[in-house]
């Protein structure tokens, strides 16, 4: 690992360590570029990774206040916890459930396919689907994604034959173990699937693909990476012409701490990307840093989701096996029969003891209804209906300067306004899934709401226009020419698939645009 | 909690209270207890004030096989919490009393009419959550629902039945993939 002082100012800067930070630090410093990774969480191992659930949540979340408001019932039943983001090297990367979806060619075109929808803020990705394709086949290269590139599918656990068969019964087409970064034997000098279930309490094998034992260990070994963990950046500041040259940081002593940069990439996951930029204020930029067209924070996504459990008369046992490993592709598309604009994917699911009794039903159910289902723990399926929200511009991050965290700054707050067009889609995942149980022979169904998302997106949104967006096709500012948003903030819209993929396979071409900027001196 | 039921003089001294129990026989719970006789001190709630959480506890999730014990690990979680926080003291007392003298001994279909009109306030919604947060962490109740709990050190589930389900028939190699073995590269 390199030591890069804190006046090197020719160093990039990367805030976050995740799917987007972890990536771009590995593909820079390969190229010879130093990278100083700020990561506000520890580095653990796959060593110190906890299987006990409540354990493995405290060890990997990010528990600091953050407030909420809005119509979406995440307000009322998850007051304390309006978002699930990860704090620790490697980000959301240590607890993702390995889906590799793509997003489809129609998603990138939301404005022109699903027309004027009210109350929605959509626009088109301002990049080619062709181009994005291209970068998707690197990353599913590069994660060792599962079907892809002549890697076989995950095995079929017990709980996939449920989901397969009320599937195929209910005429579905397109149904399998899916597109894991999850190593299905051994790849990668990572280890294969044992089949150990809930993934989300870190991979103990490494079969699932993650920055912290990929990407990061990579970038370090070129002697151009410096990673600074349990580091917390407090704001960007920037020089006279407008760019970017330092970010000011706790180090863990509690110290401040500043970095001279020529390039800086904020990559927080989209809540707190949104908030340091809003926190980074300047005579130049009032309102937050390249936030001149008052679009940081707005258009925020977290995809419509909640789950769906099929109660069974015989054992399914559920937590034996990768979490995920389970998905229908039939419904995402755009197709207005339905009723709603989008589309959405049915997830195979488990959940742990206790979070299932916890997240997994809705905050109302107590008594015999709870004792039932839970008694069935053994012989219970899942699924999460992971659909396309559609953006809003009331829909933001906003910093909420009556809260205040451990180093007295104003905590981020979440708006969210369910539209119509979610509640439709919602409602049809959950009738669908619940048909697809009933097809397999469930004896009851039991649905949550909402839950609190994992897949924070848009807050910091590519846009052709500057007026509808943050940043360029590039994850660029439109307004600060070396500031670059490297995270699912920058998505334009937040499509059907689970994001990581495509935060991957943006900036794997966020590293070829840097690297060009920076041989021309552009930046 | 103590895997005995000595009680210390402290107990008749204070003003804190002490559940008791005793664990069914051929309960699975008796392979994991080192003894059969449970006892759980409270630091600041008294003996029929955990006594109606305990209630309340087990009409929020009832099982009827399941023992004592678990549940009052969720009153001794509450009490520690009472323990830290003068207001959360306050609001189970209020919200114990307000449940009246005879709610511990009710029948449970009294015990649920009683929550269900307090089903809104924050005392219910917060024992409700403590509730489960508690007794569905707990190994007791793993071994009671047959989860298996860590795997890892066992090697997973992959050679331990991940897809030993016979109920149903197989999913096809084309929507799945072939199982191999840790040596098969």
């Amino acid at each position: 690992m390199a030591s890069i002082s804190h006046d090197d100012g020719n160093a990039v800067v990367i805030i976050g360590s995740g799917a987007g930070g972890g990536t771009l630090a590995h593909e820079l410093t390969r190229r010879g570029i130093k990278v100083v990774l700020l990561e506000a969480g520890a580095r653990q191992s796959l060593a110190s990774f906890s299987q006990v659930p409540g354990e493995a949540f405290a060890q990997l979340t990010w528990l600091e206040p953050r407030t909420q408001s809005g119509t979406t019932t995440v307000v009322e039943d998850y007051p304390t916890l309006p978002s699930w983001t990860a704090k620790t090297v490697g980000g959301t990367t240590v607890h993702w459930t390995g889906m590799a979806l793509r997003a489809g060619a129609w998603e990138v075109r939301a404005r022109s396919i699903y027309g004027a929808v009210d109350g929605a803020s959509l626009i088109d990705w301002p990049l080619d689907y062709q181009e994005l394709l291209r970068y998707y086949h690197m990353a599913e290269k590069r994660m060792v994604v599962a079907r892809r590139n002549g890697n076989p599918g995950l095995p079929a656990s017990n709980h996939f034959k449920v989901f397969h068969y009320g599937a195929k019964r209910l005429g579905y087409r397109q149904v399998h173990t899916g597109y894991m970064a999850i190593n299905s034997r051994p790849a990668d000098d990572r280890g294969m699937c044992i089949q150990q279930g809930f993934c989300v309490q870190g991979c103990k094998t490494g079969a699932k693909w993650s920055t912290l034992y990929t990407e990061i260990p990579r970038a370090e070994a070129t002697g151009n990476l410096e990673l600074r963990a349990e580091c917390r950046a407090l704001r960007i500041e920037h020089g006279a012409d407008s760019r970017v040259t330092e970010v000011v940081y706790r180090d863990p002593s509690g110290n401040e701490q500043r970095q001279k940069a020529r390039v800086v990439c904020v990559a927080c996951n989209a809540v707190e990307t949104a908030r340091l930029l809003l926190q980074s204020t300047s005579a130049r930029f009032p309102n937050g840093l390249a936030n001149g067209s008052d679009q940081v924070g707005r258009h925020f996504c977290h995809h419509t989701g909640c789950f769906v459990w099929g109660v069974f008369e015989r054992p399914i046992e559920f937590w034996r096996g990768a979490t995920l490993a389970g998905v229908v592709l039939d419904e995402s598309r755009h197709d207005p029969k339905r009723g709603f604009a989008g589309g959405y994917h049915l997830e195979m699911a488990a959940l742990d003891l206790p979070s299932i009794a916890i997240a997994g039903f809705p905050q109302t159910l107590w008594g015999r209804e709870l004792g039932f289902a839970m008694e069935h723990y053994r012989s219970m399926a899942g699924i999460f209906v992971n659909g396309e929200d559609l953006p809003r511009s009331t829909n933001r991050i906003t910093l909420n300067r009556e809260v205040k965290d451990q180093f007295g700054l104003p905590v981020a707050n979440i708006h969210v306004d369910d539209h119509p067009n979610n509640a439709a889609m919602r409602r049809h995942g959950q009738q669908q899934a619940k048909a697809l149980f009933e097809a397999a022979g469930a004896v009851k169904v039991l649905t949550s709401r909402q839950t609190p998302a994992t897949h924070n997106m848009c807050a910091a949104r590519m846009s052709r226009d500057p007026n509808d967006g943050v940043v360029n096709a590039h994850g660029q500012a439109h307004e600060v020419a070396n500031l670059f948003v490297s995270d699912g903030s920058a998505m334009s819209t937040p499509t059907s698939a689970n994001p990581t993929l495509t935060i991957v396979a943006l900036a794997l071409r966020q590293a070829d645009y840097i690297e060009r900027q920076m041989s021309t001196r552009a930046i | 909690m103590r895997a005995n039921a000595t009680i210390d003089r402290r107990q008749f001294l204070s003003a804190t209270g002490v559940l008791t129990g005793l664990l069914t026989a051929g309960s699975p719970l008796v392979l994991l207890a080192p003894s059969r006789a449970w006892a759980l001190d409270l630091a600041t709630l008294n003996s029929s004030e955990g006594a109606a959480l305990l209630a309340v506890a087990r009409t929020i999730a009832p099982h009827d096989r399941l023992d004592d014990a678990p549940y009052a690990l969720v009153v001794h979680a509450l009490d520690d919490n009472a323990a830290k926080d003068a207001t959360t003291l306050a609001l189970l007392r209020q919200g114990v009393s307000a449940l009246g003298a005879d709610f511990a001994s009710a029948a449970e279909t009294g015990r649920v009419a009683a929550l269900q009109a307090v089903e809104s306030t924050l005392f219910f919604k917060s024992v409700r959550a403590t509730t489960l947060m508690t007794l569905y962490a707990s190994p007791l109740v793993y071994a009671y629902f047959g989860y298996q709990g860590e795997a890892f050190s066992k090697g997973g589930y992959l050679l331990r039945g991940f897809n030993d389900l016979r109920w149903l028939p197989e999913a096809p190699l084309t929507d799945s993939g072939p199982v191999f073995s840790q040596d098969s590269h």
